[in-house]
């Protein structure tokens, strides 16, 4: 090959660098090892985590421990789809842009939408990218933000907003769900859109409807962070007028992986096609004729509009965004409600029962929730973490987290996983060890209260 | 035959696996919840059984090109071969089936490998402080952007605008005006790199950075780096890595001793993982130590024989990322590391360089360089003498899909007229390189002997050339579209 190139030697190839660049001698790494040695390794790191299979899960707070279907893992594992660039040659990869466009489809299914793009990269950067929208749309300047929708979501959307685009504020939580009063309150003619998630990060149903009108009487947009898995028997945003719908796709069909690669879907009306974010799958015809697809719009992308684009995104989370669709097809309209109905038998059961736990109360009483709720403890949640570790159950998420004066609320999470015996397994743990909270006077006045 | 959607393809009572009957006492949906909350009817998604399910998504996916199947040979992008063990440790349950908010007690096996692979990975790019929180590698430069204005900032010094070489990546200009900054062109010299003289006319006191790609995108290295970081810093603005094209200088050249202050890594392109059909990505972004407080929080941290995540962090930008980044493409970023090892990591640029001269050599007589002189993992040609024959770089892209073979990036660089760019990769065999090289120079011979043929491309492919404009005109973009308009095709 050298002397096809004409070279005497490949460092020769190498002379334009020149040597106050270069790595001086070998990278101070380790020496190469073998797939066996290397699976020895893995195998201890992975062994010394708490997972799924060892531990009952109740965590969520947006990642959830659902069935994932083996014909799903089976697929996207692929070489066809999982090793596959960017469809920018069309021809050549109608697999992908076909699989995206039906995950469009379904996700619009989902949300009552009418455009989804063809993902981004989680629920978080989902809520700030619609800020975005919202702003160019209105050419308002502030976006309210509902303290329900998850924390971590609206540190994201402050960092975006650093940028200097637009504002933040926040609307805070009333008996757990986003107060109507404080929104219309705060609702200015310069707020270009309301944020506000379904269910909230507290669990909660928010009423839609009413947060929708609200906005829309002050002429901003109502953006959704809506859960996937519970809108298939929730009302859709989009049925009640919401003008974007994002969310984290996770629950369909995505492992947690420790928080990712995670998906998150964007969802709008056809209106509002042209300020879109990121990829879009579209039908056309070829010269024959024949049905085919071909991403469109582009040029509201960054490789064509470069400055001008309507957002920086490129790269996107295509693989899971096919495991979202893989999961709905493999459901189904029917296997979706069953594990929606499943989750929410199973939370109520469980939080119902932990309720009846003398000390234990549900934080936002009768407030409907679906698959998530906050439990009030008599003592510290994260002491009765360590309780329940020993049981082999990740209890929950302590809200402590991200309120230091929240350390009795502990965020808990039934899926259709979840057993009838681990919930008991998870009710007589709590009564043990509220039991020996209950003993402290100071406790049991704060929880007759 | 155009396959069916899977709308198409329902069938009413069909279904997927089922759950189990449920083990508690059911209340009903009615009782749990208000009814005004509860939607009406089911979602409108597709009735289909496991079987059919499966052969629908495997007779898609046998219509795309991808790296497991041949060359691959996109500019820029880095279309090497997955090693399949970095999916096998991805997937153990203990790194795939684990919550972000377990406790850390419970997680140090997923502490340990993130830890690692920064060790690595700092090592790599000779520089201290690091985040794996973006998702990609345009997060990267958004996040890199936001430390930029934050460090200004803090020094009361606002700027305003980003520099950007007019070879460079849609997304720097565009991140640069995500990031509220002006983005600012300034053109390449004839040895195609940055020109010195309109660098420095451009830099100001109103310049936040420059981001420059190194190798830059026509494939060369831009040997004046020392100088335009000496320039840059100057003026008190900071220079940028676009790591797109590290796959060059990984265990060769660091790109800390260069002068960047930011440089940014892509997991699915220099370091293996699966590019997934458009993702996921896996976003690394290294910085000089003064920067390190901007990083987005939380930080890694040793305390102790543990790992924590440290949210202390008063300087930080914030958070990118829901929870910490793609954590499932680090796992297969170490794998690969670990699998090659100081010297294979080496070895992995001398042959994708190696290669890329190699096939530049073959070609050059047949397609016009964009510069002369040894290239970097890359090059870029320019269908310039195929132009006057009717043919153009698209229709040379679209005649090697016949070959069974992926087409180079076309028109990018936007600086070369009828751009072939083209990165081989160090995971080609010299014979993969020779049948690409072969496939290339028919068809520049098909272009003055029956440029027709070339023009009609591709003949071979699941679809042939398809209507871009239509698509874009008549917008069908869900099944409800194609069901309004009886067909769409």
């Amino acid at each position: 090959m050298l002397e096809r190139i004409g070279a005497r030697s490949v460092d020769e190839l190498w002379g334009a660098i020149p040597p106050e660049f270069r790595v001086q001698g070998s990278l101070p790494v380790d020496a190469p090892l073998a797939e066996y040695e290397i699976a020895r390794r893995f195998a201890a790191w992975a062994e010394s985590n708490a997972d799924a299979q060892h531990y009952a899960c109740f965590l969520g707070a947006g990642v959830y421990d659902h069935f994932i279907p083996a014909a799903l893992r089976a697929l996207t594992s692929r070489s066809e789809y999982a090793t596959a660039y960017t469809p920018y040659q069309p021809e050549v990869a109608q697999g992908t842009l076909q699989t995206i466009f039906e995950y469009q489809s379904m996700i619009c299914e989902l949300t009552g939408m009418e455009v989804a793009n063809a993902s981004m990269y989680d629920g978080a950067t989902a809520c700030a990218e619609a800020a975005h929208l919202a702003r160019g749309a209105t050419g308002r300047k502030i976006v309210l933000v509902s303290q329900g929708v998850h924390p971590h979501y609206r540190e994201v959307v402050r960092t975006y907003a650093a940028a200097g685009s637009f504002e933040v504020g926040e609307i805070p939580l009333e008996r757990g769900a986003t107060s109507i009063p404080a929104l219309e309150r705060a609702l200015a003619p310069e707020v270009a859109a309301v944020l506000w998630a379904q269910p909230n990060f507290e669990g909660i149903v928010e009423d839609g409807a009413a947060l929708t009108k609200a906005a829309h009487a002050a002429g901003a947009y109502s953006v959704a962070s809506a859960d996937p898995v519970t809108l298939a028997v929730l009302k859709p945003p989009g049925h009640e007028g919401a003008d974007i719908v994002v969310g984290e796709g996770q629950p369909l069909g995505v492992p947690m992986g420790y928080g990712g690669p995670l998906v998150g879907f964007f969802s709008i009306r056809k209106s509002d096609v042209r300020r879109l974010p990121g990829r879009l799958a579209g039908v056309t015809v070829d010269l024959e004729g024949r049905r085919g697809y071909v991403l469109t719009l582009q040029t509201r992308e960054q490789h064509i509009r470069r400055e001008r684009a309507t957002s920086n995104i490129c790269t996107n989370q295509g693989l899971m965004a096919l495991a979202n669709a893989i999961h709905m097809a493999l459901l189904g309209a029917q296997g979706m409600r069953d594990v929606a109905v499943q989750s929410a038998e199973k939370a109520h059961y469980l939080a119902r029962r932990a309720a009846q736990v003398p000390g234990v109360s549900l934080l936002h009483g009768d407030a409907p929730y679906v698959r998530e709720f906050v439990l009030r403890l008599p003592g510290p949640a994260s002491d009765f973490l360590r309780a329940a570790e020993k049981r082999r159950i990740l209890a929950g998420v302590p809200l402590e987290r991200f309120d230091r004066a929240r350390s009795r609320d502990l965020l808990v999470a039934a899926t259709e996983k979840r057993t009838r015996e681990e919930m008991d397994r998870y009710v007589d743990t709590l009564a043990e060890w509220a039991k020996r909270h209950a003993t402290k006077p100071v406790e049991e006045a704060a929880w007759r209260s | 035959m155009a396959e069916l959607t899977l709308k198409e393809r329902s069938v009413k009572g069909h279904r997927g696996p089922r759950l189990l009957p449920l083990d508690v006492p059911a209340e009903g949906l009615e009782k749990l919840l208000p009814r005004e909350r509860l939607r009406t009817e089911l979602p409108g998604l597709p009735e289909i059984s496991e079987p059919a399910a499966v052969r629908h998504f495997v007779n898609l996916s046998v219509l795309n090109h991808h790296i497991d199947k041949a060359i691959y040979p996109l500019g820029s992008c880095t279309m090497k071969y997955n090693p399949k063990l970095n999916d096998e440790m991805a997937q153990l349950p203990g790194l795939a089936a684990i919550h972000p908010f377990q406790p850390e007690e419970l997680s140090q096996g997923a502490l340990a490998v993130i830890a690692e692979l920064h060790e690595w990975l700092k090592a790599i790019m000779g520089m201290p402080a690091i985040t794996t929180q973006p998702a990609a590698g345009a997060q990267c430069e958004l996040t890199a952007l936001l430390m930029t204005r934050a460090w200004h900032a803090e020094r009361g010094d606002a700027r305003e605008e980003v520099i950007v070489p007019d070879s460079a990546h849609g997304t720097n200009p565009s991140t640069a005006n995500q990031v509220g900054y002006r983005a600012v062109t300034i053109p390449s010299g004839p040895d195609g790199c940055v020109d010195l003289a309109a660098l420095k006319t451009a830099v100001s006191g109103k310049t936040a950075a420059l981001m420059l790609t190194n190798p830059n995108t026509l494939g060369i290295f831009e040997r004046q780096v020392g100088e335009i970081a000496r320039i840059v810093h100057e003026a008190g603005a900071l220079l940028y890595l676009d790591g797109a094209n590290l796959n060059a200088l990984v265990g060769l050249a660091s790109p800390g001793a260069m002068g960047f202050d930011f440089a940014h890594i892509n997991l699915h392109k220099t370091f293996s993982t699966p590019h997934g059909g458009g993702g996921p990505g896996g976003g690394v972004l290294c910085a000089r130590a003064e920067l390190e407080p901007y990083l987005p929080a939380p930080v890694l941290e040793h305390s102790g024989d543990r790992w924590r995540w440290s949210y202390d962090r008063p300087r930080s930008i914030g958070r990118v990322h829901s929870y910490y980044g793609n954590f499932g493409m680090l796992v297969r970023a170490l794998c690969y590391v670990k699998t090659l090892g100081a010297s294979g990591l080496a070895e992995v640029s001398r042959e994708a360089v190696l290669n890329a001269n190699y096939l530049k050599a073959r070609l050059r007589e047949a397609y016009a360089p964009s510069h002369e002189g040894y290239c970097m993992h890359e090059f870029v040609l320019s269908a310039s003498r195929q132009k006057p024959r009717g043919v153009r770089a698209l229709d040379i892209a679209k005649r090697i899909l016949d070959f069974g073979m992926h087409a180079p990036t076309t028109y990018f660089p936007l600086i070369v007229d009828e751009a072939l760019m083209i990165e081989p990769t160090e995971t080609e065999t010299k014979a993969g390189l020779d049948a690409f090289a072969e496939a290339l120079l028919t068809i520049d011979r098909e272009s003055k002997e029956d440029p027709e043929r070339v023009k009609r491309a591709p003949t071979e492919t699941p679809v042939r050339r398809l209507d871009e404009a239509r698509a874009a005109r008549n917008l069908t973009l869900t099944w409800r579209d194609l069901e309004a308009e009886g067909d769409g095709g």
